[in-house]
């Protein structure tokens, strides 16, 4: 069994609770694991940060995102009524700025927006249609009731019996190995 | 949930979810109705009703093309009609679902979560029904994107100091935002339909959708991120929309435009008429799918109260208009008011009144609040008043301009009843798709409210 570690994503231990499976992923940080993932059917509070993951960029991407849309919003009405095709309109001068807040508010918004959801989609690296997990048939219920715990072959502690072991030890209500078929 | 913690003498809180329910028979009750239920007679019936009014639409829509909008009721000077109503009444009744699924986010409403779906859905249904009808309006609308900043031949660009322009930045940035909000709620919901389809079909759609979420911890991090920074960015967008709008008024120097109360009494009108709108949705839904136990009395009753409180900063809007037009002494404002009151259209103003006021106030008494039937009649009351806001302040103002000799009438034609009613079909033709094709209430949030819920039954 041990000798196929390439084609072998890890072993996942299912469980019943939320409670559960936080306290899972906590003993298997303690126990040395590092590359472990948690699949819940709803975020769970303090889920990402037992796994051993805090700071996620999302937030400052969203940040240029709104701060490159606003400088474009405005930028692109300057240089239109200012610069490429100044036109008296009513004695307003050309760069009436306040005139030009609410396109550049707007666009600060969507700038924003977009990057925040592509940002978001691209750090977890979606769309991505196959992998591993979905190789377990019971791991479809991790949208429904079940709360699953994977670690990772990629871990230098990782070691198929060990796993099964650790697993068995914190009573994980199923164990099973995920195969990569790749 | 628990209920000691409500004032005595008061009659406890209904449940937002009914006691009894596991992460398991939500997924079931939710993923059922668009998975497993056969399309019943009332589904064919209604989808068959209102994809004809959407043919009607095409018709009215085409022939507006052909011949151009004098096809309309619209003169000089009554430049604008209908067209520019409806385009005010949908985009507004499109921010109860922003006000929804952001704001009472923000504010950590938990009854938002059953709701939330579908108001978002309406409310992108609603801006593609007002979306059509600037353009439309335009004349020529294969010419539309000249309101775009594109580097034309001609050299020139929009006028960005227009609120016209502003508005088409202000409603394209909307339904983008929208969408991508809807999109991005809808993610771990793709997935689990996805995981309970049973037919190849419908694997293959739901798994291309739902883009292979997997429910990882990590994914579910950045994704709460996302969806906390989308919150925030959709608050001030949707105050910002109808302010937009208002100023397409506002700015104007026409007797009954030119206001400063309209930008915050056009955004409250709109989350007015959009839970309106919401309740009118809501509860034939909750009923044709058995849906009581998510939407609850609960649900109809708070959104009864956001309606009555909204009512009121309208009634207030309506009372200031009144109040600065005789405070400020400017006699084409007085005699705009009296128009209101005594003009060829005073029939409207009243029945505005009777609609947005008067009915409205019957919402203080709870035993209105929770008879489901009396809310759906408010609701349709309610919109309607709406409607008729919009057209007193567009058409009563444009008939009564600054010299006699520009006053006007206007009737609309059957053309313009024709698009209007075809706009109904088609926002409620995709209400019809959408609740078969998607799930109606967001299934994740659902369990994470029972886990919510079961926790604090355990304290």
């Amino acid at each position: 069994m041990t000798e196929h570690r390439s084609h072998l994503h890890g072993v996942m231990g299912e469980f019943d609770t939320p409670e559960q499976l936080l306290a899972a992923a906590r003993k298997a940080r303690e126990a040395g694991y590092k590359h472990i993932d948690a699949y819940t059917p709803f975020p769970i509070e303090g889920l990402a940060h037992a796994i051993g993951f805090r700071w996620t960029a999302v937030p400052l991407i969203t940040l240029i995102g709104g701060v490159g849309g606003g400088l474009t919003g405005f930028g692109l009405q300057y240089w239109c009524s200012a610069v490429s095709y100044p036109i008296n309109i009513a004695g307003r001068p050309l760069n009436s700025w306040p005139a030009f807040i609410p396109v550049t508010f707007e666009l600060t918004v969507l700038g924003a927006a977009i990057f925040s959801v592509v940002g978001m989609l691209a750090l977890n690296k979606l769309p991505e249609p196959y992998h591993p997990v979905f190789n377990v048939e019971r791991f479809a219920a991790a949208s429904t009731d079940r709360f699953f715990l994977v670690i990772e072959a990629r871990d230098p502690k990782f070691d198929v019996t060990g796993c099964a072991k650790f697993f068995q030890e914190i009573s994980a209500r199923h164990v099973t190995e995920v195969k990569d078929e790749e | 949930m628990s209920t000691t913690a409500e004032p005595r003498g008061m009659r406890p809180l209904d449940p937002m979810i009914e006691p009894g329910h596991t992460y398991a028979s939500v997924t079931d009750k939710i993923a059922a109705v668009v998975l497993t239920r056969p399309l019943g007679i009332g589904w064919l019936a209604g989808f068959a009703l209102t994809f004809s009014l959407v043919m009607m639409l095409n018709i009215a829509v085409g022939w507006l093309i052909t011949k151009g909008v004098g096809i309309w009721g619209i003169n000089i000077p009554i430049g604008w009609g209908f067209a520019i109503v409806n385009f005010v009444w949908w985009i507004g009744i499109g921010h109860a679902g922003t006000l929804i699924s952001a704001i009472l986010f923000l504010l950590n409403q938990k009854w938002r979560t059953s709701i939330n779906r579908f108001a978002e859905a309406m409310t992108l249904f609603a801006v593609a029904c007002a979306g059509l009808f600037p353009l439309i309006h335009t004349g020529r609308p294969w010419m539309a994107y000249y309101m775009f900043p594109y580097p034309s031949t001609m050299g020139i660009w929009p006028q960005f100091r227009s609120p016209l322009i502003w508005d088409v930045f202000a409603v394209s940035t909307y339904g983008t935002v929208s969408l991508i909000f809807w999109f991005v709620g809808l993610l771990p919901d793709l997935a689990t339909l996805r995981d309970r389809a049973k037919s190849r079909y419908q694997q293959v759609i739901y798994g291309m959708l739902s883009m292979g979420w997997r429910n990882s911890a990590r994914h579910w991090h950045r994704y709460q991120s996302a969806y906390l920074l989308l919150a925030g960015l959709a608050t001030p967008l949707v105050l910002s929309v109808h302010t937009v709008v208002s100023f397409d008024f506002a700015v104007a120097i026409v007797p009954g435009w030119h206001t400063t109360i309209f930008p915050p009494y056009f955004v409250a009108g709109a989350i007015y008429s959009g839970f309106a709108m919401v309740l009118t949705l809501a509860i034939p839904l909750r009923k044709a799918y058995g849906l009581e136990d998510f939407i609850t009395m609960r649900h109809l009753d708070n959104m009864a109260k956001v309606m009555l409180a909204t009512g009121l900063i309208v009634a207030y809007g309506y009372f200031v208009e009144f109040f600065m037009a005789f405070y400020s002494g400017n006699k084409f404002d007085v005699f705009l008011a009296e128009q209101r009151l005594h003009g060829p259209y005073s029939h409207f103003y009243f029945a505005l009144i009777l609609c947005n006021i008067l009915t409205p106030q019957l919402l203080w008494i709870s035993k209105v609040r929770r008879n489901v039937a009396a809310l759906f009649i408010m609701s349709l009351v309610i919109n309607t008043g709406m409607w008729l806001e919009r057209f007193v302040i567009v058409v009563i103002s444009l008939t009564r301009d600054f010299m006699p000799s520009a006053w006007g009438r206007y009737s609309a034609t059957f053309w313009d009843y024709a698009i209007f009613v075809g706009t109904l079909g088609l926002f409620v033709m995709l209400m019809f798709l959408f609740v078969r094709g998607l799930p109606a209430i967001a299934i994740a949030e659902m369990r994470e409210l029972v886990h919510e819920t079961e926790e604090k039954g355990h304290q």
